[in-house]
């Protein structure tokens, strides 16, 4: 039988982006600021959220969505810090996307909240090709994990819009080329809004949480 | 690992295109037509197995019209270009300097292609 060809030219994702537009919608309409915070597994993503929610419960109305494979541990350290946490089990996936993320914001009154932290699943290859539709797209490295990561994960730090590299109080005892490291962020995302801290000491946590405060009242309805 | 969510798009968007292929061609409610190829663009840093989209294929696409469909991929390797000389060269994962110039400011110019470029439908 004779074939004709069709021309396509569509992003083999683009579904999950059309959910993902509706998820920043939904969203935008609250003035709810939202982050996806993705790292690899131990990076220190539980942790920070821990610090983010205890510092900036006195001032506003957290919520965290947390995306585990299967436990509530997350979850669990989130809703303690204080925050309303909602656990997505996504049954062996190895990333959130938009369809959970959306299922997950429709159990939320999302009018109760002005900061939303998503936690998608420790893994620094699914989730950079996920979106979800949240403001901004976090990556959070660790001294330990090595100064290489730019270099083997390009996808992951290429796609993101802040990163945060953890744990600099290791800095001492590990061989990590800072220099390196920067340099392999500097040419995959030119310019990237970066923060080195230690979720352990505290240290350079001020200036993450002067940049989550500034966007929570740049996207609050006035 | 995200193969399976990849696959699974890729079903959708082959479908709906052979779909609103035969619909446009003809007035009459058609059935959807056979489709015997999908034109695939992966770019060398879109982390995509094209085996495992392959194997998983074979297992949702059975009783669709794409059942019988082949997968074409074509990868587009990962290119840079230094912003001082212009010099465009093979991305190397382990060295982020430009070759002619030593320049440390490099953008990426290609590899980070995602989607699928056409089908072939059959037409009667």
């Amino acid at each position: 039988m004779p074939t004709t060809r069709v021309e396509v030219k569509e992003n083999i994702l683009s579904a999950n982006d059309l959910i993902a537009q509706k998820n920043r919608q939904a969203l935008d309409q609250a003035g709810v600021f939202s982050i996806n915070l993705m790292a690899s597994p131990g990076a220190g993503k539980t942790s920070l959220i821990e610090h983010t929610v205890r510092l900036l419960q006195p001032e506003f109305r957290l919520a965290v969505i947390d995306g585990d494979i299967a436990t509530t541990i997350d979850a669990d350290r989130a809703a303690a810090a204080g925050a309303k946490a909602v656990q997505i089990n996504t049954g062996g996936d190895c990333h959130l996307d938009a369809v959970m993320v959306s299922s997950a914001l429709a159990s939320l009154d999302l009018t109760e909240f002005d900061f939303l932290i998503i936690e998608n699943v420790g893994n620094l290859v699914c989730p950079a090709s996920f979106k979800l539709g949240v403001h901004k797209n976090v990556l959070i490295a660790s001294v330990p994990e090595g100064d290489d990561k730019p270099y083997k994960y390009p996808g992951m730090y290429q796609g993101v819009d802040a990163l945060v590299l953890n744990k600099m109080d290791l800095l001492p005892y590990i061989p990590f080329r800072s220099q390196y490291f920067w340099h392999g962020v500097e040419v995959l995302n030119p310019g990237v809004q970066s923060f080195e801290i230690s979720c352990a000491s505290g240290s350079g946590l001020d200036a993450w949480l002067d940049w989550i405060r500034q966007h929570i009242l740049a996207c609050r309805h006035a | 690992m995200h193969e399976l969510a990849v696959t699974e798009n890729l079903l959708a968007l082959a479908l709906k295109h052979a779909s609103l292929a035969t619909f446009a061609a003809s007035t009459a409610a058609a059935p959807t037509p056979r489709i015997t190829c999908l034109h695939i663009v992966i770019g060398q840093l879109s982390s995509i197995i094209d085996d495992s989209v392959q194997f998983y294929w074979t297992i949702i696409a059975k009783d669709t019209p794409a059942q019988s469909a082949r997968l074409d991929f074509q990868r587009i390797p990962a290119l840079f270009q230094c912003s001082a000389c212009s010099h465009q060269f093979a991305y190397r994962p382990d060295e982020f300097t430009c070759p002619a110039c030593n320049s440390p400011q490099l953008k990426i110019i290609a590899g980070n292609e995602f989607y699928l470029d056409s089908i072939e439908i059959e037409t009667s």
